[in-house]
This record gives structure tokens, sequence and C-alpha cells, in this order.
């Protein structure tokens, strides 16, 4: 101890520093972060990394942003006043004029875009046109992991906020007044966990025409639970902390501390479950999605590639890149947890 | 001929070094005592020679006589099989806390009659009948229904006991106490310690005492070792130490017991009067009526007396006798019945008129490691107090009131750079004790609870403080409602005392006439164990 301190005399890292440094301490679980938050910031660009229009064409002189706005096909010299098809070879072959040209992104195909004019009856297999080939439907398989992945992470994200929110709010307050408050919101978990999620699920995706923010309330309905157990536990033991009767003794409002004293020296749970909580909450909308009872049909999704290459067994290349992003993502997200867990383990706090 | 001989044993951790070189003989039926303060080494260099210190890597030698004479092996160079033969049959351990050293999950019977078997060989029967005869040894009352008890059922002296009972069931040869009394209550520590000095007579083994008590040095053990950062300093027999100590850190260990240094008992106007007052809590009562009613714990009772300003009022009493209790009602923290008036004002008359009473009254607590919030600064701890009572005071203001408050219990900047930004984790304890006390002090209360305020620290840590807070009351006239279970800490602050029993006061008066003439058997006994 002694020397800590004449070691810290110059830095001063408070506990949360400290953590994240013990954190960075750890290759893999490091690594891990960068390569997950590089995959994301990816896939939030994905229009431009993946997408059936280009970015920026000059057409007979004029500059076209095909990204942002429509044009109808007569615009370029076709015959109609529909949306241009870029992938069309006539439209192609326009573009490739002389004075003409068109930037397409890397991946010219966007989740949804059919490859009409493939050289192989669908699903096709990787090749020149569609790197790891097509789906059963003819669309390219990129571009449906790149957005996938997306909707997977992003919709992750979004149950894990709630939940964490939810789980908070309701432990915090069951675990802070205690007695009788706890008692009720217990029994009322208990009922509330209870119910089958599934069949709720199913019968709901019969009532409502299926969306992704009616997923999202359903999963988050049940989500909190878990989370909402571990901040009680972590408030009930905080609560009789000498600190917390200081603060008492001081006239400090409940709300004063349970947001100053009592949240910050419970987090430890919540952001060690951060990433295991991300990680469940993709697999679920994946295993939802490979039923069927997920996103609605046309959106990207893994599970429902996992589906089709279950119906494809023999379009190896579907099953196997969605099963290879699932691995990574979860693996990648699992070493986080690993590193985080072990940062915040407070028998390693002191070191 | 010494049956254990430790030569130049050195222990540490990775590389850093945390004992250096330290030697020590132990003869035959010896009673050597280990002093030291937390930190110091003493409980590494025990755990070290059994090959228990987890992580640590000792060198030098441990020479322990074996039965037959001339047969000497190194403990630190045995392998594990064989200290694990050692373990218990010739070197056995009591620790500091029985609670957490007995298996909760079984009798105390079978965890004693396990050791026999597993040990000595015996069967079940002769191994039961073994373990009653060892808890009798152990003065433990109905021995019989006693080893079917299990740990929670019984009091900390009981489990203490049983502790010892299984520690002995080998009848080893040399015992090793680690502070076996610092988790009970005062006078249950006299009698424990009669028990070891009784039981290592009749068994004729050594003992190896390893404590921070000096009192317990003194009365129990034949020889003392005293440590420091790792080293022993000085070592000797018990009279001629503590007669003539040549170590400068004896002399201060020695000369570490509180110092009566306080203003002269006073009448003035009164800060805190209570009258009969009383707090109960609910407990769930057995059977189906727990369903529908509660029944009480009563944890204070009928308690009525009076603090004037710039006293100190001691509240002693052993764990359970509802000063704690007494200390949450005072501080208006837990429902209490009677009648309570701090400067002539009551609880919960609103909360304008609660928020200006704890402006009053404040509170330093026992653990300085759970009193500040890990997560928070030393400015945002110490600074809390002003945000709440004067929240309309500049930043700029408010810093410049902490650095004042923390200067006065004797942290400054200049010693701590980058003091305010600092988090509790970089202070030791007694420093995180006046952080503690500069957070009570901020608001400027008239009075101050302290909840055994030194009980957490080492000897000479806890003198500094006692001697911050004398000052403290001399210039700023403060009252203290001082808890302690410690009656020489009374002894020097206090002006009037009262003594608690399972709730009740058994003895008031003026600090002076209490001790002198204690008229209550309880203080007799409380001031007995503390002599």
């Amino acid at each position: 101890m002694c020397g800590w301190i004449r070691v810290s005399n110059l830095i001063n890292p408070g506990p949360g520093r400290r953590a994240w440094l013990r954190f960075r301490r750890n290759r893999m679980g490091f690594f891990s972060l960068v390569a997950f938050c590089i995959l994301v910031g990816l896939s939030l660009v994905a229009e431009l990394l993946s997408n059936d229009r280009p970015v920026v064409v000059v057409y007979q002189g004029k500059t076209y942003w095909p990204m942002v706005r429509d044009y109808p096909e007569t615009t370029f010299g076709g015959d109609f006043a529909t949306p241009t098809d870029y992938l069309d070879p006539f439209i192609r072959q326009k573009l490739a004029e002389p004075g003409n040209w068109a930037l397409f992104a890397p991946n010219a195909y966007g989740p949804k875009t059919l490859n009409y004019f493939a050289r192989m009856p669908n699903p096709a297999p990787p090749g020149a046109d569609n790197w790891l080939g097509t789906d059963d439907r003819g669309r390219d398989l990129l571009a449906q992991l790149i957005y996938g992945f997306r909707v997977s992470v992003l919709f992750a994200l979004a149950l894990t906020l709630t939940g964490v929110g939810l789980g908070v709010l309701t432990g915090a307050v069951q675990g802070f007044f205690g007695g009788k408050t706890d008692l009720a919101f217990q029994r009322f978990i208990e009922v509330w966990s209870a119910m089958p999620e599934l069949y709720l699920l199913i019968i709901f995706s019969a009532v409502f025409a299926p969306s992704i923010s009616l997923l999202l309330v359903l999963l988050s309905l049940f989500g909190w639970m878990g989370l909402s157990d571990y901040v009680r536990a972590e408030f009930l033991r905080n609560r009789q902390m000498d600190y917390v009767r200081a603060a008492r003794a001081l006239g400090v409002s409940n709300w004063k501390i349970i947001t100053r004293h009592v949240l910050p020296n419970s987090l430890t749970p919540i952001v060690t479950f951060l990433p295991f909580r991300m990680s469940g909450a993709i697999l679920a909308l994946t295993s939802l999605d490979f039923l069927g009872l997920g996103v609605p049909p046309g959106t990207p999704s893994l599970g429902e590639l996992l589906s089709q290459g279950k119906n494809n067994i023999d379009a190896w290349w579907i099953s196997l890149s969605a099963f290879g992003i699932l691995v990574v993502t979860l693996l990648l997200l699992t070493l986080m947890g690993d590193a985080l867990r072990d940062a915040l383990d407070p028998r390693k706090a002191h070191e | 001929m010494s049956l254990l001989d430790v030569r130049a044993l050195s222990v540490s951790f990775g590389a850093e070094e945390v004992v250096h070189s330290v030697s020590f003989r132990i003869a035959m039926g010896e009673k050597l005592a280990l002093v030291g303060e937390s930190g110091s080494g003493k409980t590494v260099t025990a755990l070290s020679l059994l090959g228990l210190a987890q992580g640590a890597r000792a060198t030098g030698q441990a020479l322990w006589a074996g039965p037959s004479d001339g047969a000497v092996a190194d403990l630190l160079s045995m392998g594990d099989k064989q200290l694990q033969a050692l373990r218990g049959q010739d070197i056995a351990m009591v620790f500091q806390e029985p609670m957490t050293a007995l298996n909760p999950v079984f009798t105390i019977g079978e965890q004693i009659a396990e050791v026999l078997q597993l040990k000595m060989g015996l069967d079940r029967i002769q191994a039961w009948q073994g373990a009653i005869q060892l808890i009798a040894d152990t003065g433990i009352s109905e021995p019989e229904r006693r080893a079917g008890s299990f740990p929670h059922q019984l009091s900390g002296g009981q489990r203490q006991r049983a502790m010892i009972a299984m520690a002995l069931a080998c009848k080893p040869r040399l015992l090793l106490a680690d502070e076996p009394t610092t988790a009970l209550d005062v006078t249950v520590r006299q009698q424990i310690l009669d028990l070891l000095s009784d039981l290592q007579t009749r068994y004729g083994m050594a003992v190896l005492l390893i404590t921070h008590d000096l009192n317990l040095v003194r009365r129990f053990a034949d020889r003392v070792a005293v440590m420091e950062r790792g080293t022993v300093v000085e070592q000797g027999g018990v009279q001629e130490v503590f007669d003539a100590p040549a170590h400068p850190y004896t002399r201060r260990l020695i000369a570490s017991r509180p110092v009566r240094d306080i203003v002269p008992a006073s009448t003035g106007r009164s800060v805190l009067t209570a009258r009969e007052l009383g707090v109960r809590y609910p407990v769930p009562r057995p059977g189906w009526r727990g369903w529908f009613s509660d029944g009480f714990f009563v944890a204070l009772r009928d308690a009525s007396f009076e603090l004037t300003a710039g006293q100190t009022l001691g509240v002693v009493g052993e764990s359970g006798s509802g000063k704690s209790t007494l200390a949450l009602a005072a501080l208006g923290l837990v429902r209490s019945g009677g009648t309570l008036e701090i400067s002539g004002k009551r609880w919960g008359q609103g909360v304008q008129s609660d928020l200006a009473m704890r402006k009053e009254l404040q509170v330093v607590f026992q653990d300085p490691f759970s009193s500040l919030s890990p997560r928070m600064t030393v400015l945002e701890i110490v600074g809390e107090g002003l945000v709440v009572h004067s929240p309309e005071l500049p930043t700029a203001q408010r810093v410049l009131q902490v650095q004042a408050a923390l200067a006065e219990v004797g942290l400054e900047e200049s010693q701590f750079p980058g003091l305010l930004q600092r988090y509790p984790h970089q202070f030791s304890g007694g420093q995180r004790q006046r952080i503690a006390i500069a957070r009570a002090l901020i608001v400027k209360p008239a009075l101050l609870v302290l909840d055994e305020p030194t009980s957490a620290l080492d000897v000479t840590m806890a003198q500094q403080i006692l001697r911050l807070l004398q000052g403290l009351q001399k210039s700023h006239g403060l009252s203290y409602l001082l808890i302690t279970h410690d009656v020489e800490v009374v002894q020097a602050m206090a002006h009037r005392v009262i003594v608690m029993k399972d709730g009740e006061i058994v003895e008031s008066g003026a600090t002076e006439t209490v001790f002198a003439a204690p008229t209550h058997e309880y203080t007799r006994a409380l001031l007995a164990a503390a002599q």
C-alpha cells in the first residue's frame, strides 16, 4: 500500500481508469474490442461498401448522386421512367461510354438486390460476380452478411440498452428500498418470468405485422429480469455500507444516494455482463429469425440465412459464411466479456 | 532443546520480499508471542512455516525437532505430502475468525471427529467420543448436546473454543494461534486466553501466538518477538522486553496507550438529551403466527442520558449490547421510542428541520475502508456536506473550505500532491479515518458521534487519531458521543460514561467515579479484562 502511494503521487487514476488499464493489459480482450468496433464501424457505413447504386455518376457532362436520389432510367438513355437498375448491362454499357463514368461501391449489390443477370442458377456459388455467391433468391450473400450483421448488432445494442435500463431501475428500487417494496417486486418478477416467452412471440407475430420494433419491445419485456437480480443484490449489499450511512447522516437525499453513492459502486456486474448480454441478444434474434418468428421477410438477417443454408444443404457457401460471421461475432464478444470480467474483478483491484 | 528453530526466514511474493531474514526459536512447551502491527509480516511468517501462504516463496531454514531425539527436519524444504502429514498432527492452527474457519454445514462434533478419524485413525464411534471429550476439555458446557450444534448456533467464544478443540484433536506439539481473540468480546478474550494457558500446560505443547495486542502478550507469553516491516527488531523474555525495551519501535508500541488529555469536565447547555430512548427491530416470528404479525427484538431499552456542550460521553459495552443502535438512534437513522432532543430539537419534525439537525450532528464510523465510497474523490467525499447544506456556495469557495477541513485533520496538499483528486484507496487506514473526520467536520457540527473510531486501526495510528480528536474538541468545543468496546479509549477520552449490556444501561456516571468504584458486576469484568 505504501509503495502504491509513493508511485501514484504523480498519476492519479481513479477506480474506473485503473479497470480500463487492466483491461488494456489483456491483449486478447483489447484486440477483440478493437476488432469488434472496426466491424461495427464498417457495417454502419455499409451503404458505401455494398450497394447496387453507384456513389456518383457523371453522364453526358452532368453529375448524379444515385445513392441519395432516385433517377428514372430515361435519364441514362433507357426507355421507361422506372427507377434505374444500375446492374442492367444496358445501363452499364451506357455508363461506360466515353466521357461517362460511375463510381460503384466495392460490392455492387444492396441487401435486397436480386442478381437478374447471374450466369449460374440460384443459389449461385462464389465467383467473380458475387464474391460469396448468392442465396436461393439470387441476392448477393456478402451484402446479406454485411447488412444482416448490422441489423443483429444494432438490435442487440438496443435490446441490451433497454434491458440494462429496466434492469438497473427495478433492481435499484428493490435493493435500495428493500422490505415490502422488494417483496412485492420479487413476486411480480416470479410471475412475469413464468410467462412463456416463445408462445407470446408466436401469438404476437400472428396478430400483428412482424417488425423489428415489435420484436424489440417483446424481447425487452422479458430481458431485464436477469440483470435486475444482480443489481438488486449489489444494492442490498451496498446500501448498508458505512459510506451510505454517512451520506444519510449528512442529509443527502435518497435519489442522490442512489445515483452518487450506491450506483457507481454497483456497476461491476452491469458492465461485466454487457458483452454477454449482447451476444445473448444476437443469438436470440438469430434463432427467432431461423424459426421465422423474427424480423419481417426481406430484412437481411443471419438467422434467415442459416435457415436457407439448412434448406439448401448443398449450397455450402450460405451456411458456412453465415455460421462464420456468427462465430466471429460471438467469439469477439465473449473474449471481450472475459477480459472485462477480469479487469473488474475486485480481487484484482488492488494489484 | 528447541522444538522449532527458524533461521533467516525470508518470504517473498513475486519480486517483493515481505519478510526479511527472520530468526527465532521456540522451545518445547514454550509460549512465544509474535507481535506487530498489520502488514508487519507476522501472519505470513507463521503461514509460510506450514506452506500455507499462497503464492509465497520462502527461503531459509525452519528446523523442526522430530519425535525421536536428534531427528531434525527442515519444514521449508519438505514436500507437500510430508507437510500435510505434519499439519494438524504435530502443528495445529487456530484462526482469528472462527465463523469462517469452521464449516457451516457440519456440526462441530462432526468436524472434530473427522480430524480424529483422519489423523488418529479412530473409528466413528471412538472419534465421536473423542470429540465430546475434547469439547468438554475446552470448557463448553453440555458437551454432548453442543457436539451436535452447527457453528451458527454457538456464540463467538464457544466457536473459538470449538476451533481450539479441533486444533488440539491430535495433541499437537506446537499450536499456531493467529489473533485468536481479536474477533471476540473483551470479557470473553480473557476466558479464551486462560483456556489456552491451561491446555498448554496440560498438553505440554508450545504455542506461537500471533497478535497485535500487547496486553495479551504480557499476560500470556513467556517470550516475545517484535516485528516491524518484515523484520524482527527485538526479542527476549516478556518481562525484560516490557521493562526495558531496547528498540525504538518496541518503545513506541509499549508507549502507545491512549493518554488522557482533555478539557476539564464542566456543565453547560445540553447538546443531546435522551429520555427512555428505546429501539426495537421487527423479527419474523416462528410458525404460522409469523405470517400475520412480527415479533420484536428489543435492541435498546429505556436509555436516558445527557451530553453537554464540549464534553464527551463514552458508551462502553460488547457487541450486541445495543451501543451501535444507540448511535444510529441518536443520528435519527433508525426509528426510536422515547424522547431524544438534539440542541432542543427532535427528529421527524419535517424535512427542513431534519436537514438543519443533520448539520448539528455528524458521525465517524469504525471501518475506514467501508465508510468512504471507493469511487469518489476526496474533494467529492469531503465536499458533499457543503453541497447538501450550502448549495449556494460557489465551487471555488467550496474547494477552499474542503482544503481547510482537511488541513484541520492534518492532511495537506504539500504532503499529498493532488490530494483533492485522489481516491480513498490511495490512503492508509489512519489517513482514511482523517478524511472521514474531515467529512463530518465540514458542516461545523456541534456533536460528533464516534462509532468505534479507532478499533480498526493499528495501535500507533489509533493514538494519533485519539490525539487529533482531543485537539479538535479543545479548539472547536465539540461534543462527542463515543461508542467503543475499549475501556482504555473511554478512560482517555470521556468525561462521563455509560456501560451497556443487553440493550440496557447498567451503570453510568463520571468516568473517574465509575471506573474507580464500579458498582455493577459487568463493569468490573470489563475493567478486569482491560488491565
